[in-house]
């Protein structure tokens, strides 16, 4: 085991895994693989709205489906591209934690969205909203 | 994975670095942290206002163009492309990092050159969409494409889409200029006087968070 000396900082030396390029080459592979199984679902949804019949469950639940499979690509590239699983844990935990914050955020906003939507249907259905309305004239 | 360093060591005993990374290669990580929460707010905001509207245009009926396919009716294809052309550049960056690993100069050499031409690559499909969609009269205040229910829609749909697919296609600029600087000075042989490639995995983890965000870039904007 050595020391490395970065500018002053010691930094224990990282043993890069034996295996490393095995390793790259599996995860190339599992996301490739989850791309083109989030691209047959695109498909599938697609093929539902051409067929004019739209199960909006069944919609809902394949989109939820596609959002797991990209958090999945997100964890591999985090993970085993970036090293980050390769590091000690308080400092993973110096990234994650501050990240959990996106659960509120996205929790919190979307209701608001569909909130805001459902008001106004109720109140005012009538009345385009100004940012809303038709654009005038094409970009050229 | 489990690493060489013993379990046993007090990193907070001072004289090493308590989270054993070097300082600059932490930095980014805290960048990038910083980074993913203004992508994040951009994809929130995005989402928030399409939750606020009755309908919104189908992705499938906007992005459906193929380079010289005509008027083919071609969806989620040209964007399959530009999502595997970025995974595979991020492949070729982390061998990059990796035979910077084994202080391979050559190696290190090959394979960012590869993950710079991946860039450019996805940099000229997303300036032919953007001509093809600017071509269709979207731009900025300026929406063509219909609500998926018939109805007119609104603005929001390509001032959302021009201003994040931009903020991304920035970042994926600035990565591909990072790493030409970066492979000017593995070829100078900067990194082997240095003795060590950690610059190149610096440069490494922005590339990679580039295509972590377009991940759901893709997700949010082509899929959903």
């Amino acid at each position: 085991m050595s020391n490395h000396n970065f500018g002053g900082e010691v930094v224990v030396h990282h043993e890069p895994a034996a295996n490393s390029v095995k390793r790259i080459i599996k995860t190339t592979v599992i996301l490739s693989v989850i791309t083109l199984i989030e691209l047959a679902l695109g498909y599938w949804i697609y093929a539902m709205h051409e067929g004019g019949a739209v199960n909006h469950t069944l919609e809902l639940a394949i989109k939820g489906v596609v959002i797991i499979l990209s958090l999945a690509k997100a964890f591999y590239i985090v993970s085993i591209f970036m090293h980050l699983g390769d590091e000690l844990r308080n400092m993973i935990m110096t990234i994650v934690v501050p990240l959990l914050l996106f659960i509120w955020f996205i929790i919190a906003f979307l209701y608001e969205g569909n909130s805001w939507k459902n008001l106004r249907n109720e109140y005012a259905p009538k009345d385009p909203v100004q940012y809303e309305q038709k654009a005038s004239a094409p970009a050229h | 994975m489990a690493q060489a360093a013993p379990a046993n060591i007090k990193w907070w005993s001072g004289g090493k670095s308590p989270f054993n990374v070097e300082y600059g290669k932490l930095m980014m990580w805290y960048f990038l942290m910083s980074d993913a929460f203004t992508f994040g707010a951009f994809l929130i905001s995005y989402g928030t206002v399409r939750f606020s509207s009755n309908s919104w245009p189908d992705p499938n009926h906007v992005f459906n163009s193929f380079p010289f396919a005509g008027h083919a009716h071609l969806p989620l294809v040209f964007v399959s492309l530009m999502t595997f052309i970025l995974i595979v550049s991020s492949v070729t960056m982390v061998l990059a990092v990796h035979e910077g690993h084994h202080g391979n100069k050559k190696g290190v050499i090959k394979w960012l050159f590869w993950t710079i031409i991946g860039g450019l690559a996805f940099l000229g499909c997303q300036a032919w969409e953007w001509n093809h969609l600017h071509h269709q009269g979207a731009w900025w205040g300026h929406n063509p494409f219909p609500n998926a229910d018939g109805t007119v829609a609104s603005t929001n749909f390509s001032n959302f889409f021009f201003t994040i697919t931009g903020f991304h296609g920035f970042h994926v600029f600035s990565g591909v200029v990072i790493n030409l600087i970066a492979l000017l000075m593995t070829s100078a042989g900067v990194f082997e006087r240095r003795g060590h490639y950690l610059m190149i995995e610096k440069v490494g983890l922005y590339w990679h968070f580039v295509d972590l965000v377009w991940v759901f870039v893709f997700l949010f904007f082509y899929l959903v």
